[in-house]
């Protein structure tokens, strides 16, 4: 358990999404304008996160690592399909994308009309298939680390954008140099938090 | 265009599609692409200049796919139709730079997979190979491929050079004897956030240059 509260703290926190390695910058910069729009995409990210990172968990250990197959009967004992991992992850990602869009909009009509739009921008988020990435990487050993991973990821990039737009929004009312208008004021403000966020480094429960 | 005539290859048009992206029309600072990688990997010039290359040729490669195939490709499905030729090109680079230079591979990490929703090339797809023939979207794909990757080694060099002192593995404040009267690496370059901060200070400095580039509000 502690364990498990571990791979979730990290995740939130030291190894952040966005202020760690950068992943889901663009629509990171394109969304971070106002707090509401800003919470809907994060929540969307979060849900997508939490379902997408489990579930390319199953299909690494049981479709493509080397002898992963071998459920399939003896002749499969050494097939390495390994290779085409991106081609999975990113085609697990756009079908998974696509039958949360379709059940959120059976279910909670509500729901999908604040996160409608945001839906189909995620499949092409770098911050899903990067966690599904770090997630192989990692070697993350069972599904609840997978998923606990999923989940703080999606929650960090959430704290993320929605802190960012808060404070782009009060950036209305200050006196900015015209050629740091708009974009490159974001960055240098992203870096500063940055540097505030590398405050957690080191911590360990 | 109107005109039945057989455009030259290395055309005014042509050469245009190519300079634009390099600054006016920058996928990094202006058009707001690709950020993700652009950041991670710029702690020093080997891995940014594989990765610039890695990028270059995916972009460029698959423009000319996807322009090739852009009036078989049913209007619905072209988001999966595309992100399959961009996954196919990435799994093609990932596996070479396996085979010939395994170490820049492990510095990439997970980076050379994340090249297939860097929007850099999900982007041009969509905005100039959709609606082009294959020789412009070539040069489309090697325009932004070399904008993207000399914003990559602007930061990458300042990066190294301020961060370990050292520029492509040389150690140039080694041997220009800085060390010697009291000068020392700033620790913070190679971390994060001065990435940020970097690309930052490019778009400040692009923008101060060229006004017509800044955003009114």
């Amino acid at each position: 358990m502690e364990h498990l509260l571990n791979i979730f703290v990290k995740s939130i926190f030291i190894d952040n999404m966005v202020f760690a390695f950068f992943l889901g910058m663009c629509s990171f910069l394109a969304v971070s304008k106002t707090v509401k729009t800003s919470i809907g995409l994060g929540i969307a990210v979060v849900f997508v996160l939490l379902i997408t990172t489990p579930v390319n968990f199953l299909v690494e250990h049981y479709i493509l690592n080397k002898g992963a197959l071998s459920w399939l009967g003896k002749g499969f004992a050494d097939v390495d399909l390994s290779f085409l991992t991106f081609m999975v992850f990113i085609a697990v990602i756009a079908a998974m994308v696509q039958l949360v869009e379709m059940i959120v909009e059976k279910f909670s009509q509500s729901l999908y009309n604040s996160l409608g739009i945001f839906l189909p921008l995620i499949a092409v988020n770098c911050a899903i298939l990067g966690a599904s990435l770090f997630m192989q990487e990692r070697e993350y050993q069972t599904l609840g680390e997978a998923t606990v991973f999923g989940l703080g990821s999606g929650i960090g990039w959430m704290l993320a954008i929605v802190s960012v737009a808060a404070i782009r929004e009060k950036l209305a009312y200050s006196n900015v140099p015209d050629p740091l208008k708009g974009l490159g004021i974001t960055f240098i403000l992203t870096g500063l938090m940055a540097i505030a966020f590398m405050g957690f480094m080191g911590i360990k429960l | 265009m109107s005109t039945k005539e057989k455009e030259p290859l290395f055309s005014a048009k042509n050469l245009r599609i190519f300079t634009a992206p390099l600054s006016k029309e920058n996928p990094i600072t202006v058009q707001v692409l690709g950020i993700c990688s652009a950041l991670a990997i710029t702690v020093k010039l080997k891995p940014a200049l594989v990765m610039a290359l890695s990028v270059t040729i995916v972009v460029a490669v698959s423009n000319v796919v996807v322009a090739a195939m852009r009036k078989l490709i049913p209007e619905r499905i072209r988001i999966i139709v595309q992100l399959v030729v961009i996954a196919t090109m990435v799994i093609l680079v990932d596996q070479s730079l396996k085979a010939f230079a395994f170490d820049v591979s492990k510095q990439l990490s997970v980076f050379v997979g994340l090249i297939i929703t860097n929007c850099i090339i999900m982007g041009r797809l969509e905005a100039f190979a959709m609606a082009n023939k294959p020789w412009p979207s070539f040069i489309d794909g090697l325009g932004n491929g070399a904008g993207y990757g000399i914003i990559l080694i602007i930061v990458a060099f300042f990066r190294e050079l301020l961060g370990s002192g050292t520029v492509y593995g040389y150690p140039v404040m080694t041997k220009l004897g800085f060390y010697s009267t009291g000068y020392h690496n700033n620790g913070l370059m190679i971390l994060p956030p001065m990435a940020l901060i970097t690309v930052g200070i490019i778009i400040w400095v692009q923008r101060s240059r060229n006004k017509s580039l800044i955003e009114k509000k």
